[in-house]
């Protein structure tokens, strides 16, 4: 038996303009549950990536118990057994247990039709050995709580005689009943012999659970130690641990009144009580791990969704939007994190994004003023820098940098007073970053409020000029720019749910 | 660089003309093939007649097919709103101005309750309430009707069946198709230049980014289909004056025949495009293609074959320009 089970060696990933992946190295020994922790994009998801077949990097080597393999599609990843349970459940609801548990793949009968009772006593045993005899394998998926239906997708990955089973955070979304099922199965597959790539966000888990951990930042490897080397400081050192170069040109404004203020907001399942003041003339940024609410605040503030509780106030007036119309009607701009799915129309031209926010500014009795369209979007593309052939040109056409002007110079046309940027910089090169910070600051310094919501701390600590720090939910503190505590480890340690001294 | 953009876009425009080209085609072969039958006045005129209604129901159909929805009720929409004006008729009702007014604020109400169902209830897909509508539609136009066929011939109403009837100039250019021009025009200066219009392919394109923009997406689609009874309810006058009677079985292909025209026009099922003159000439491809083939002789049954044959082939084209595109859009970041 190979020494370790799968091992990767200067490994490499690029995509076009940024490298995802970096000289990757790690080593899973057989039977071992190995943790996997990093800051959001530190290239965590492309590890997965690779080692399930979805992903073929440019250099390094892949092995699988000693023997060099390389997958070009992931049933050959698959085949090898390398199994994954992601975050997102690949569960069919309506399906029951034993179609979930098969899916992609079947037992004949001699005839050419499904064994079933084959399949059923499969499925069943699969099940058994998590320690679940008790599941139905006749009952539909849908009608499992959570814990069980990752249970279904477990099967499957053990079903298929995986040797490594990839975890991609599996307890995000689930109980503290079920988290602690979970453990115990995956401890069970451990004594198994089979090893674990532990993917998760909580701290506390990796030390309860793993034998070892291994740390990733900006795509690189950067130490595997045995759980009990590590601490929960040397963990958030590592992950965080890296020099913040000039990138961000930050520059003051005046701190103006309150523009918007949000009083304990609810809405249940997501935010439990959100509370936060926002001013003219800086920026408010908002930290924390995916998941913590930040973008659910926002959109819940915007009337994108339903609150259950709590007032929003723009410039000392209450106002709870029941749309985001209403919203906008009021002066706040809400450039949103998924810009393809719900900033642009791709398919529409750069014009018809650029006033797809404001069209009645542009009304000239019931037609649209042609030569006004033509003359604002002229003049956002040059303001802007936008880098388009024409005004014409559709916006699928565009890099993500550009794409993300365009949305900005949509929000600029309603003259808004508050704008929410929501990782505002995500997926665009480095240039068109440094742009995107000036507008801020262009806008700062005409007295507008910015919010921004970030998953990257350099650039929290690089923009902001006060951070709210997140966590399920809730706001775990509001640090300023000139306090102590305006440093990564400060705000990681309030967004892991950590005290700041 | 320049050349190859260049190149690109005279490629772009001769895939819009697509539709157009083969049309043109078509009329060649057609005026080879049927010497001294087919290019006519009197058959040109002919196709414009029979290409009329279609052209009516096709303009709403096309607004539902850029919100990427359907409308399957437009056939008895149309139907009713005829069968409406022959009961009022029977009941002693001939003010033209008041039948046609009665008839088209029907369909719109009809058209109304599907926007209605569609977004109010949440329901799936837009085919569900059309869908349903289409039925207790067909239902109500028998039952006002007691199933009987109305006759318009010699009743008081000739008003309202110029429309659908009279000729103009000497050639004998038809009303009915300048009724169409002139809603097509409308239409036109409405998806283009207006705010509603433009809304209209945003909520079609990203419904979600419509809304993140402030854009009442909800009501926008209520109003597609508002609108779409509202052209059932023209198409409606203009029927009664065409066949000069209200009946409950002549609304067969209407809906297909619709939606053909807009696909072949370049209208996609995904919803974001289309443009009112592609649905024209969808609709006059498919009348010319019926009206050559029946001065060969053919019948209904080598007919549909064609059509049937002809939507796929466009709809395939389009597939592949769409593919063409995609590689041209990787090639390009590659060499970048």
């Amino acid at each position: 038996m190979a020494e370790y089970v799968v091992e990767l060696k200067h490994v490499t990933k690029r995509f076009p303009g940024v490298i995802a992946m970096h000289d990757m190295h790690i080593q899973i020994k057989p039977g071992e549950i190995h943790g996997l922790i990093g800051e959001n994009g530190a290239g965590k998801s492309t590890l997965i990536k690779v080692l399930t077949g979805v992903y073929i990097p440019e250099e390094g080597e892949i092995y699988v118990d000693g023997q060099k393999v390389s997958f070009a599609n992931p049933v050959q990843a698959r085949e090898a057994g390398i199994a994954c349970v992601y975050q997102e459940l690949n569960i069919v609801p309506m399906l029951p247990v034993v179609d979930n548990v098969f899916m992609g793949r079947n037992e004949h009968k001699p005839n050419g039709l499904l064994d079933y009772p084959r399949m059923h006593k499969e499925a069943h045993e699969a099940l058994t050995t998590l320690g679940h005899p008790e599941v139905d394998t006749h009952i539909e998926c849908g009608k499992l709580g959570m814990g069980l239906q990752q249970m279904v997708e477990i099967a499957k990955a053990v079903s298929l005689k995986a040797k490594l089973l990839i975890m991609d955070e599996p307890t995000s979304s689930l109980g503290e009943q079920e988290v602690k099922q979970l453990m115990t199965t995956v401890r069970k597959l451990k004594s198994q012999g089979i090893a674990i790539l532990f993917v998760s966000h909580k701290l506390e888990e990796l030390f309860e659970l793993c034998d070892r951990v291994t740390v990733m930042r900006d795509g690189e490897h950067i130490d595997t130690r045995d759980i009990a080397d590590w601490n929960n400081d040397s963990l958030i050192q590592a992950m965080v641990g890296r020099s913040l170069e000039n990138q961000f040109p930050k520059e003051f404004g005046k701190k103006g009144e309150c523009m918007l203020e949000c009083r304990h907001l609810k809405e249940l399942g997501v935010l439990k009580d959100v509370s936060f003041k926002a001013y003219g003339g800086e920026i408010l940024a908002f930290a924390g791990l995916v998941g913590a609410g930040r973008t659910e605040t926002m959109r819940a503030l915007f009337g994108a969704d339903p609150l259950d509780g709590g007032e929003v106030y723009v410039k000392g007036k209450k106002m709870n939007f029941k749309n985001p119309g209403q919203a906008i009607r009021a002066g706040i701009a809400f450039l949103t994190e998924d810009r393809k799915g719900q900033g642009l129309v791709l398919s529409l031209s750069v014009k018809t994004n650029i006033i797809l926010a404001n069209m009645r500014r542009f009304k000239k009795g019931f037609l649209l003023d042609n030569g006004e369209i033509e003359r604002n979007s002229q003049q956002r593309i040059k303001e802007l820098r936008i880098k388009t052939p024409t005004a014409e040109e559709v916006v699928s056409q565009l890099s993500g940098g550009n794409q993300q002007k365009v949305v900005i110079g949509k929000w600029i046309n309603c003259d808004a007073d508050i704008y929410i940027f929501d990782e505002p910089t995500r997926g665009i090169d480095v240039g068109a970053k440094v742009e995107v910070y000036n507008v801020m600051n262009d806008l700062v310094k005409q007295g507008k409020c910015v919010i921004m919501v970030s998953s990257e701390l350099p650039e929290v600590l690089g923009m902001a000029d006060r951070v709210v720090v997140m966590r399920e939910g809730e706001v775990m503190a509001e640090i300023d720019r000139d306090s102590a505590h305006f440093n990564q480890e400060d705000i990681m340690k309030a967004a892991w749910g950590g005290k700041i001294a | 660089m320049n050349d190859t953009k260049k190149k690109a876009g005279i490629s772009d425009l001769l895939w819009k003309l697509g539709p157009l080209m083969v049309l043109a085609l078509l009329f060649i072969i057609f005026t080879i093939a049927l010497p001294g039958k087919f290019l006519s006045i009197a058959n040109m005129m002919n196709i414009l007649k029979q290409t009329s209604i279609n052209c009516l129901i096709a303009a709403g159909m096309l607004l539902t097919l850029i919100t990427a929805g359907i409308d399957l009720s437009v056939g008895y929409n149309a139907i009713l709103s005829t069968c409406l004006i022959g009961v009022m008729m029977q009941n002693g009702i001939t003010n033209p101005v008041l039948l046609i007014v009665a008839a088209i604020a029907l369909c719109t109400f009809c058209g109304f309750m599907n926007g209605t169902l569609y977004t109010r209830l949440d329901l799936p897909h837009p085919y569900v309430s059309t869908l349903g509508m289409k039925f207790v539609l067909w239902g109500m136009a028998l039952l006002i009707t007691n199933s009987q066929t109305i006759g318009f011939n010699n009743k008081g109403i000739d008003p309202v069946l110029w429309i659908g009837k009279a000729t103009l100039f000497s050639f004998g250019f038809p009303v009915s198709f300048i009724l169409v021009i002139i809603v097509y025009f409308i239409f036109h200066v409405f998806l283009n230049h207006t705010a509603l219009g433009r809304q209209i392919y945003c909520v079609g394109g990203n419904p979600e980014a419509a809304r993140m923009s402030g854009i009442r997406s909800k009501d926008v689609l209520t109003i597609v289909y508002t609108i779409s009874g509202f052209m059932c309810g023209v198409a409606g006058v203009v029927l009664a004056g065409r066949l000069n009677s209200a009946n409950t079985a002549s609304a067969a292909n209407f809906d297909t025949d619709a939606i053909a025209a807009c696909i072949i026009g370049g209208a996609s099922f995904r919803g974001g495009k289309g443009t009112i003159w592609g649905s024209m000439i969808g609709a006059l491809l498919i009348a010319t293609i019926r009206d050559g083939l029946n001065l060969f002789g053919a019948g209904n049954d080598i007919q549909y074959i064609v059509i049937g044959s002809v939507i796929i082939l466009a709809v395939t084209l389009d597939v592949f320009r769409g593919k063409a595109e995609a590689k041209a859009r990787k090639m390009a970041a590659v060499t970048k």
